[in-house]
């Protein structure tokens, strides 16, 4: 499959290319570049990826389309096609990104904004974790609870943000508050969910072995809700991120929302796109850790791995 | 009557409501001996299954009397050992903490009970493995040493080999004996399989069903190790079929779906 995206990603790199700057050139060097990706492609999909040197081949191959948009960028920037103001180079990017991290003030409106989506994150989804297996075992819990939870969950996230500003005014408390009603609720359906989903016939093999109520949880039900679990984990993480974006943005004194704002009042693009590439990195960082650890943790698993 | 360890007086179980009742099982006298091995061989649909879990504890609606060791039975509990028939392991653990499951390998005289089991039911150099990783034979083996390390005081097995093929049935039934030999565990045995009930028991007892009876019960007094393929073997086999083919014929008589 990555093969056929990577192809047709390339198609239109090569498209672009041609009708702008010298076709044959730009055609041959990519060609070039791909047919010596695409060589060894099935030997990396098939090999497990525990391996560092195939895990590294795996990321190579993940980051040949970002790298070949990068360099049409750039050309694109520097023949003048599109306006600097508007979209900077990469160049110019990666200059403001030096820079920054240069005078340290990169570090901090970083340290700053992974601070506020952690205290969100620990929150909201603490909150989402034992309801959801408050509700998850107890049918009353879930008749009390859930039909609630379930029309709260509906509410777009950013509609209450309003709300939550009034609530709590411009203050850290608000913008923890954002994070955390975004949090809550995918770590909360998953969990029931989990639960909802252990096989009936282990629950019979707990009674037969005479599980206490505590090592039921514990033993049976938990590690069996954990696929589901890690899954409401990384979408809890990533609606967290975003949570994050939206109070920074809506006023803050630090972090990178407040970077990409400051730069928006100073029309300096070049920073705002390094607040956007910082929210995406960091963004993918922390969903591939939770990937690694997922497949450590899931590894008795018996599925279908592609 | 009166000291043996599992006694079943008068045992009703139906299933729905008046007009369409099933009597599952029906007027169930038994009584089994501390050390015996039983097999409970009958037709599908017969009861022998609800039988067996009503002994364990899991099925709890029925009118009569069930004692074991004395005692009415009240729930599922580490006294009475259970084997289903898929292993039921708990696929996020190895081979040595499903034979644990809830109790800690890092105490002594645990690690060492389940090292014991893992020889006894030939699993050696398999105490990591994941049940992913097992065959069918091997892993109901640590069903069974998972059921054992609680020391039963009597171990149900539902059809626990039905799901083998032929080849690991037979080495099966050797580890079962093997193991009931070793550890003198009482043991309830259901099947389907003829050959299986007489290889394995001392008594058969063979179901009915609709209602679910008792319809005959076969002592095998032969001496173990016992060969499939001896005459006295195939005449004891061959009195149970008989007597399991009348049960069948009347099953058909009786219009039971099989």
């Amino acid at each position: 499959m990555s093969n056929s995206v990577k192809t047709a990603a390339a198609h239109t790199v090569s498209q672009e290319l041609g009708g702008s700057i010298n076709t044959g050139e730009g055609e041959k060097t990519r060609r070039g570049k791909q047919s010596g990706d695409r060589v060894p492609l099935p030997k990396v999909l098939s090999r497990a990826s525990r391996l560092p040197s195939a895990f590294l081949k795996n990321a190579a191959v993940g980051a040949a389309v970002p790298v070949i948009l990068i360099a049409a960028w750039q050309l694109a920037v520097t023949a003048g096609l599109v306006s600097e103001q508007f979209v900077s180079s990469p160049l110019a990017i990666a200059g403001a990104l030096a820079e920054l991290l240069a005078s340290g003030q990169l570090l901090h409106h970083l340290l700053v904004s992974i601070e506020r989506a952690a205290l969100g994150f620990l929150i909201g989804g603490a909150a989402g974790f034992l309801f959801g297996i408050l509700t998850g075992l107890f049918r009353k819990a879930q008749y009390l609870l859930d039909p609630s939870f379930q029309v709260l969950r509906l509410v777009p996230n950013l509609a209450i943000v309003p709300l939550i500003i009034l609530w709590f005014g411009f203050g850290e408390l608000s913008k923890i508050a954002i994070i955390v009603s975004g949090a809550f609720f995918p770590l909360y359906i998953n969990v029931f969910t989990g639960i909802r989903n252990v096989d009936q016939k282990l629950f019979e093999v707990a009674q037969v072995l005479g599980f206490s109520p505590i090592k039921r949880l514990l033993r049976l039900i938990l590690p069996a809700a954990l696929p589901h679990i890690f899954n409401g984990v990384r979408i809890s993480l990533a609606v967290s991120w975003i949570g994050l974006v939206v109070a920074e943005l809506v006023g803050s004194q630090a972090g990178i929302g407040f970077l990409i704002n400051e730069a928006k009042q100073n029309s300096d693009t070049a920073i705002i796109f390094v607040g956007i590439i910082i929210f995406a990195i960091v963004g993918k960082l922390i969903d591939s850790a939770m990937k690694v650890i997922e497949a450590r943790w899931l590894n008795w698993r018996d599925s279908f791995k592609g | 009557m009166g000291n043996a360890l599992l006694e079943i007086n008068q045992l009703n179980k139906s299933f729905g409501r008046s007009k369409n009742i099933v009597h599952a099982l029906k007027d169930i006298e038994l009584a089994i001996e501390e050390g015996e091995l039983v097999t409970i061989i009958g037709p599908s649909g017969c009861g022998k299954s609800t039988l067996l879990r009503i002994i364990a504890g899991l099925d709890g609606e029925y009118t009569g009397k069930v004692t074991l060791a004395g005692e009415a039975i009240k729930g599922p509990g580490i006294d009475k050992g259970f084997i289903f028939q898929e292993h039921r392991l708990f696929p996020w653990l190895t081979v040595e903490k499903n034979i644990a499951s809830d109790l800690s390998l890092s105490d002594k005289d645990v690690r060492r009970r389940v090292d014991e089991l893992i020889e006894l039911v030939k699993l050696k150099g398999f105490e990591k493995a994941y049940p992913k990783e097992l065959s069918g034979g091997m892993a109901q083996r640590v069903a069974i040493a998972r059921a054992l390390l609680r020391n039963p005081k009597i171990l149900l097995l539902d059809e626990p080999f039905g799901a083998l093929d032929a080849f690991t049935r037979a080495h099966m039934q050797e580890v079962l004996l093997e193991i009931w030999r070793a550890n003198k565990t009482t043991m309830i045995f259901v099947t389907h399989d003829i050959d299986e009930a007489v290889f394995l028991a001392n008594r058969v007892i063979i179901l009915k069903p609709r209602p679910g009876e008792i319809s005959a019960v076969v002592p095998v007094e032969l001496p173990y190790p016992r060969q499939k393929a001896t005459p006295i073997f195939q005449s004891l086999r061959l009195q149970v079929l008989s007597r399991f083919e009348q049960t069948e014929e009347f099953a058909f008589t009786e219009g039971a779906g099989i």
